[in-house]
């Protein structure tokens, strides 16, 4: 079994997956929080972009659960002297690892490993196509402060075009239940979005209308190069989450960001700080509890008391 | 068995489908030095008597777009390969691109790359030479020098003659001449980074969509300017409604403007990319489009809209495929694909009869290229496949002639298969074997 995209599990799967995950956030708040249960196991975070992030999550969760954890950079060695990415395949098959993190900038790629490994791959990050875990973790911050998943607004504002998150956003809170709108400029929206399930907006306040969760997406400098958006500031005045674009929401609101923000940009300091409303430090924490669930289901192990 | 290259061929019972003359008959076909002959006709040399009861013979197929990659590219496919993999695929004649390293932009590499081909005597090979120096889209090659030396068109194919000015001086220029400006359209601007069609399967899978506007609007585009200056337009595999919609405006007004189409276009869809999941052989410019769009490029087909079926025969080395698919080469190894894949769609899907399919692989290119060829008749140079059109085969390329095994027919099981191959009397195929022969 491996964790491509949020769309590789059934809808048991990704419940049980989720109240794993919650018995490992236990885990982590004690006191000590190394339990054995994949002693003697190897992991390999892999990854061909940079993200330390991402990687510190996965290597934390990893050596919570008690497994020894090898990072491969993978960009700027093996890869740029010419050899393939199936070369670095049959290397990492030889290594003998009981699990293989993989991020890579060109989308694809952990599915097309998966293929040639016997090992289980996880999926970091590819491209612009999914961030499983990323998915997993919002959906878990958003499960936890309201109970449920079902039956609940979401708009993913931003980016969605460029976005890995996005699409693993979708796929896990559309399986649980929630209703999906995405917020943005048309030019930074994908197309054949008709055949998802997704309301598409192009005004912000329209969009907030009633929602119970806003995800934010980081809006690369690029996009202004590319012709995209005119300006970052125009883009942080027609959609960026300001205080006020909060009121738009139901009082409850709960917004997400994946990180690294922007402040100003697609939103402000004052939202992020926000005791009420932000979840982005939940998120951080959700992240490590989801990898470990993620990483004890995959390879296996004792089982795990919480 | 051996053959005595001055042994007359009579082969008896075989259904003949001439797209040069028009005609679909059974009946006896007589080849002896080098051409047809009278089948009544009792000649002086032994004759060796075949039975062709079952088999389709069919005269001259003719794959208009391929890359044979030489000089500079021979990793990827040389002369010899590709012209072996030409008469695997039951062609007598291809017209080989100018992106090769150096670009084909004077008339001596023309000319070096016929007598490489005499050489080999397996297929004849019509070079088509670059429209601009270099490929460089600034300046115009020596088109006139080039088609004396025996250019038969002109392309800059793997990229599009961007310049409006540029585009307009070279169709300008060509209604001087017999051959057609072949046009690889692109809109580079529209298209770029892209690399399948953009839809819900490229957003689905997070790669970079093309638009079918990339194509059409730079059709739009030469049609008006073909418009303009009379000049000889060949749109190079056509993938999009909107230049489907400018070609039948260029023909309804009159012009001189032809198309084709490549079997992967009507035989796969955007569909394929996601199945198996990013599989770098569906990677191919332009891209595979969705099912609405290969159905109108089938119908037009039928309807003789585009006049021809040209392979695009692109073949790349393993290497340039075993990437992630955002960096993975373009291109579809597909002379040795092309007949069986139309046989199946074009006879089958879209119920086409043999001789209207036939006339899209021989004689419209033939009218395209501006060359003469009277078909199955006395004297005329002896030229053909013979095909078992009920065989049903599996698609390996691991045994193919050509270098490049790209192919997203792998596995798939075809309809129809060349048995064997002539051109200019002698057998280039033989019981599915390459006859490597070099010509009298
Ligand atoms: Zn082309």
């Amino acid at each position: 079994m491996d964790l491509i995209s949020l769309n590789d599990w059934s809808d048991d799967d990704l419940i049980a997956l989720l109240d794993l995950a919650s018995a490992m956030k236990a885990v982590i708040r004690r006191p000590i929080k190394k339990v054995p249960t994949l002693r003697g196991k190897a992991v390999a975070n892999v990854f061909f972009e940079a993200s330390t992030r991402t990687r510190n999550s996965f290597e934390l969760a990893g050596k919570y659960l008690g497994a020894d954890v090898i990072n491969f950079q993978g960009s700027g060695s093996s890869i740029e002297k010419g050899e393939t990415l199936w070369d670095t395949v049959r290397t990492l098959q030889a290594m003998r690892l009981d699990a293989v993190v993989v991020r890579h900038g060109a989308s694809g790629v952990p599915q097309v490993m998966a293929e040639h490994l016997e090992v289980p791959v996880i999926n970091a990050g590819d491209g612009t196509h999914h961030h499983p875990t990323q998915g997993l973790l919002d959906v878990m911050t958003v499960r936890e402060r309201f109970g449920h998943v079902e039956g609940l607004t979401v708009a993913i504002v931003g980016d969605v075009l460029h976005s890995r998150v996005a699409r693993s956003d979708i796929e896990g809170f559309v399986r649980l239940g929630a209703k999906i709108r995405l917020v943005g400029p048309p030019s930074l929206m994908p197309s054949g979005l008709e055949s998802q399930h997704v309301a598409v907006y192009a005004d912000l306040k329209d969009g907030l209308a009633g929602v119970d969760v806003i995800q934010v997406l980081r809006i690369q400098k690029e996009r202004q190069q590319s012709g995209q958006i005119p300006s970052l500031r125009e883009y942080h005045d027609r959609w960026g989450l300001t205080q006020a674009a909060l009121h738009w929401a139901q009082p409850k609101v709960l917004v997400l960001h994946p990180g690294p923000q922007n402040r100003g940009v697609e939103i402000d300091s004052q939202v992020m700080e926000d005791p009420v409303h932000s979840a982005i430090l939940d998120q951080v924490e959700n992240g490590v509890a989801v990898r470990m669930a993620v990483l004890y289901r995959l390879i296996g192990g004792e089982g795990v008391s919480a | 068995m051996s053959q005595d290259a001055t042994d007359w061929i009579r082969l008896e019972g075989v259904r003949v489908i001439d797209p040069f003359r028009g005609q679909d008959q059974e009946g006896d076909v007589l080849v002896g030095d080098g051409t047809f002959q009278e089948p009544t006709l009792s000649p002086r040399s032994r004759v060796r008597t075949m039975s062709g009861r079952g088999l389709w013979l069919v005269p001259r197929l003719t794959d208009m777009h391929v890359h044979f990659r030489a000089p500079g590219q021979e990793w990827k496919e040389d002369f010899q390969s590709g012209s072996m993999a030409a008469a695997h695929g039951g062609f007598s004649v291809v017209a080989t691109m100018a992106n090769t390293d150096p670009v084909v932009d004077s008339v001596s590499l023309i000319q070096w790359q016929k007598a490489e081909a005499q050489a080999l005597g397996l297929v004849e090979v019509v070079p088509i030479g670059a429209v601009t120096k270099g490929l460089g889209g600034e300046e115009l090659a020596e088109l006139w020098t080039m088609e004396q030396g025996g250019a038969g068109g002109f392309s800059d194919d793997g990229r599009p003659v961007a310049s409006s000015a540029l585009m307009r001086a070279a169709l300008s220029y060509s209604s001087t001449m017999r051959h057609p400006i072949i046009q690889h359209a692109e809109d580079l601007e529209l298209s770029h980074l892209g690399v399948m069609h953009e839809g819900d399967v490229s957003g689905r899978l997070g790669l970079t969509g093309i638009p079918l506007e990339a194509e059409s609007a730079m059709v739009w585009r030469d049609v008006q300017l073909a418009a303009l200056t009379n000049g000889r337009l060949h749109i190079a595999h056509i993938s999009s409604l909107g230049a489907l919609e400018a070609l039948a405006w260029a023909k309804s007004r009159g012009l001189k403007v032809t198309a084709e189409v490549a079997p992967h276009h009507l035989f796969f869809t955007d569909a394929r990319v996601d199945s198996p999941a990013y599989d770098t052989a569906t990677k191919v410019n332009p891209p595979l489009r969705p099912d609405n769009v290969r159905q109108a490029l089938l119908a037009a087909l039928k309807t003789g809209l585009i006049d021809a079926v040209a392979s695009d025969h692109a073949p790349h080395h393993a290497d340039e495929k075993d990437r992630p698919y955002a960096q993975a080469a373009f291109g579809i190894s597909g002379l040795e694909t092309s007949l069986a894949a139309m046989i199946t769609i074009g006879l089958g899907e879209a119920e086409m009869t043999p001789l209207a399919l036939f006339e899209r692989m021989t004689r419209a290119p033939h009218r395209i290229l501006g060359m003469d060829y009277g078909g199955v008749v006395a004297g005329a140079r002896a030229d053909f496949a013979l095909i078992d059109p009920k065989a049903r085969w599996r698609v390996e390329p691991a045994g193919w002639y050509s270098k490049g095994k790209n192919s997203p027919w792998m596995g798939t099981e075809l309809t129809g298969r060349v048995i064997s191959t002539m051109y200019g009397g002698h057998w280039t195929l033989q019981e599915g074997e390459v006859v490597r022969c070099v010509q009298l």
